[in-house]
């Protein structure tokens, strides 16, 4: 056993350095995601205004506010329970699917509240995606099936099937895997490709924001990061909101990060900030404790 | 740590044995009688019935099913008997299909309501109800259908046959409305519906939230969420729930008795006062049976009995899939 020790003394050095971007994605496409760069993405996109979500007489989430710009991806981490996968399912009002659930705050999306009365809420979540953390292909379709699914349930209609089918997956890096076989059940897939095959179907609604939650923790270290690849690659044309447990995955694929906790009340919005300085240089000590594994 | 000398000798298996404690073995000593004796019944009865009727089938042979004679011997030698189902066997599958036919579009849309948009109290309230209407006795059933259902249902029978009657199935040849396979199908429509809702609803309760959710998440509406993902998973639930309330109708007696008018005589226009089932028939016959008669209608509970066990069988066997799937 005593062989061992040197490498625990190299994993135990290692982990703080090893929490920088390391995503195989074009050089370019990450280190021009400056600060000057992101803030001039503008005020558009989806913003959150003092939002809080109840379950019930539950307080879960209490007074966040977070704005993401456009075409940036953003993290949100934190502690079990903290709120933060509720908060993301407020983003697209997927939170009042729950019996006696409720919201306070608005979401702006583009300027308007996606909670405003005037406001079709199925219309809404056409444009704001979602992929979910169990990779939840429909069963009964093929995978071409799947894929065009949204464009039946939300009635869009869509000029070219064939070549929106083919542009979807291929954004989604499972082109080159299904194509020959797209009339095969969904569900024949790897859990991977299943999760790939969700975000597909997401985006031949050609949502202007996707919203993931956990997209990775049911799949293994390879799937995973094709996955992270195809988050990079696809937040050059959409906003993407991402739910991670993984800190790593976050360091990797978010240009910003938000750090949620819940002190046994409900969840709060501790701190947001660039990746990078929330990682190397945290304003608050309990998003240094978390980023760097000492509790969550 | 070091790694030992692998062995080279040849390897035989241990027996592993669970030892019982006397408690566990005379509990489960009970709960086998338990199981078995419910199977002896069920091999005692079938048993029983083929050795009553054994005679019959020997004498009639395949026509027993053929025929729709049903005579006992005359008293001066005159005419031998003669027993045949075929009226009955064909008015049991035409007043359960019509009773399956007029249920199942009612259950589902009762089962979709009760678990997909239904109020927590209302549907509490509603279940419950369900299960009482479930629980009325058949003779309740049957003195309601002859006295409350049928009188309406004969203007339904008649605007049918008006609108309809060029389709040989609404066809009256004589215009009599009273106690028709349609009146007696619909009263079993109401007296299954609660069997398929509930075995409906509880296949449908089970259909996966996270493709619910992927639905919604698409933009969907509630009905096409329920379109894309509760039915197709639902769906063998439903056709096991409508087997069993299949299975029901086929064996339903006393109140097919009240509101169906035995004629032994195979007919398929299911508004005309013509028909019976194999059931009924029995209750009407065994009071007055002799001996040999007593025989064939032996032979005819065994015939509705094989037919209600298989439907039965097929209908547990579906429902078992589908909470395999689930």
């Amino acid at each position: 056993m005593s062989e061992s020790t040197p490498t625990e003394n190299m994993q135990a050095e290692t982990i703080v350095p090893s929490i920088v971007p390391t995503v195989n994605v074009p050089a370019e496409d990450r280190t021009s995601r400056t600060a000057d760069n992101l803030e001039a993405k503008g005020q558009s996109g989806l913003e959150a205004r003092g939002v809080h979500a109840w379950f019930d007489k539950h307080h879960a989430l209490a007074d966040v506010s977070l704005h993401f710009p456009q075409n940036t991806v953003t993290g949100l981490i934190g502690p079990s329970g903290c709120g933060k996968s509720t908060f993301l399912r407020t983003l697209n009002r997927m939170h009042e699917f729950i019996p006696k659930s409720a919201m306070a705050g608005e979401v702006l999306f583009n300027g308007e509240d996606i909670y405003g009365s005037d406001v079709n809420a199925t219309e809404i979540r056409t444009r704001i995606g979602m992929v979910f953390q169990k990779p939840n292909p429909f069963p009964a379709m093929t995978i071409g099936e799947n894929v065009l699914a949204g464009l039946k349930l939300a009635k869009v209609k869509a000029s070219n099937k064939d070549e929106l089918l083919e542009q979807c997956l291929t954004r989604a890096g499972l082109w080159k895997e299904v194509k020959d076989r797209l009339k095969a059940q969904g569900s024949s897939l790897s859990g991977g490709q299943q999760q790939r095959l969700c975000i597909a179907r997401a985006l031949a609604l050609n949502p202007e924001v996707l919203l993931l939650d956990e997209p990775c923790s049911a799949l293994d270290p390879g799937s995973t990061l094709r996955v992270e690849e195809t988050i990079v690659q696809l937040s050059q044309s959409m906003t993407i909101v991402i739910v991670t447990h993984n800190m790593q995955q976050a360091a990797r694929v978010s240009d910003y990060c938000a750090f949620f906790l819940s002190d046994g009340g409900p969840g709060r919005l501790v701190e947001a900030d660039l990746t990078t300085n929330m990682f190397s240089n945290p304003s608050d000590q309990r998003t240094a404790d978390y980023v760097q594994g000492r509790f969550g | 740590m070091k790694l030992l000398p692998v062995s080279d000798t040849e390897v035989s298996p241990r027996i592993l044995k669970v030892s019982r404690g006397t408690a566990d073995k005379v509990f489960r000593g009970v709960v086998l009688a338990g199981a078995m004796f419910s199977v002896a019944v069920l091999g005692l009865i079938c048993a029983f019935l083929l050795y009553r009727g054994f005679e019959i089938f020997k004498d009639f042979g395949f026509s027993f099913f053929t025929s729709s004679r049903w005579e006992a011997a005359a008293d001066d030698g005159s005419s031998p008997a003669h027993y045949g189902v075929a009226a009955m066997l064909v008015g049991s599958i035409v007043v359960a299909t019509i009773a399956v036919v007029l249920a199942v579009p009612f259950a589902m849309s009762v089962a979709l309501y009760l678990e997909y948009y239904a109020p927590q109290f209302l549907k509490r309230t509603l279940v419950s109800i369900l299960d009482l209407v479930a629980s009325i006795p058949s003779v309740i059933w049957g003195i309601w259908g002859y006295t409350i259902l049928m009188p309406h249902a004969m203007g339904w029978s008649k605007t049918l046959n008006h609108w309809l009657g060029w389709i040989p199935i609404f066809k009256v040849p004589v215009p009599i409305f009273e106690r028709s396979p349609f009146i007696a199908g619909t009263l079993l429509a109401m007296m299954i519906l609660p069997i398929i809702t509930s075995v409906t609803r509880e296949v449908y309760s089970q259909a996966p939230r996270d493709q619910v959710d992927a639905a919604y998440g698409l933009g969907s509406t509630k009905w096409g969420a329920i379109k894309t993902v509760v039915l197709p998973f639902g769906k063998s639930g439903l056709v096991g729930g409508t087997m069993l309330g299949l299975g029901r109708a086929l064996g339903e007696t006393i109140a097919v008795y009240l509101v169906l008018n035995l004629v032994f005589k195979v007919n398929f226009h299911i508004l005309a006062s013509v028909g019976g089932n194999v059931a009924s028939m029995i209750a009407t016959k065994f009071g007055e049976a002799g001996p040999y008669e007593l025989k064939a209608l032996m032979a005819a509970g065994l015939v509705l009995f094989l037919l209600t066990l298989g439907v039965n069988f097929l209908a547990s066997a579906i429902v078992n899939r589908s909470k395999k799937i689930a």
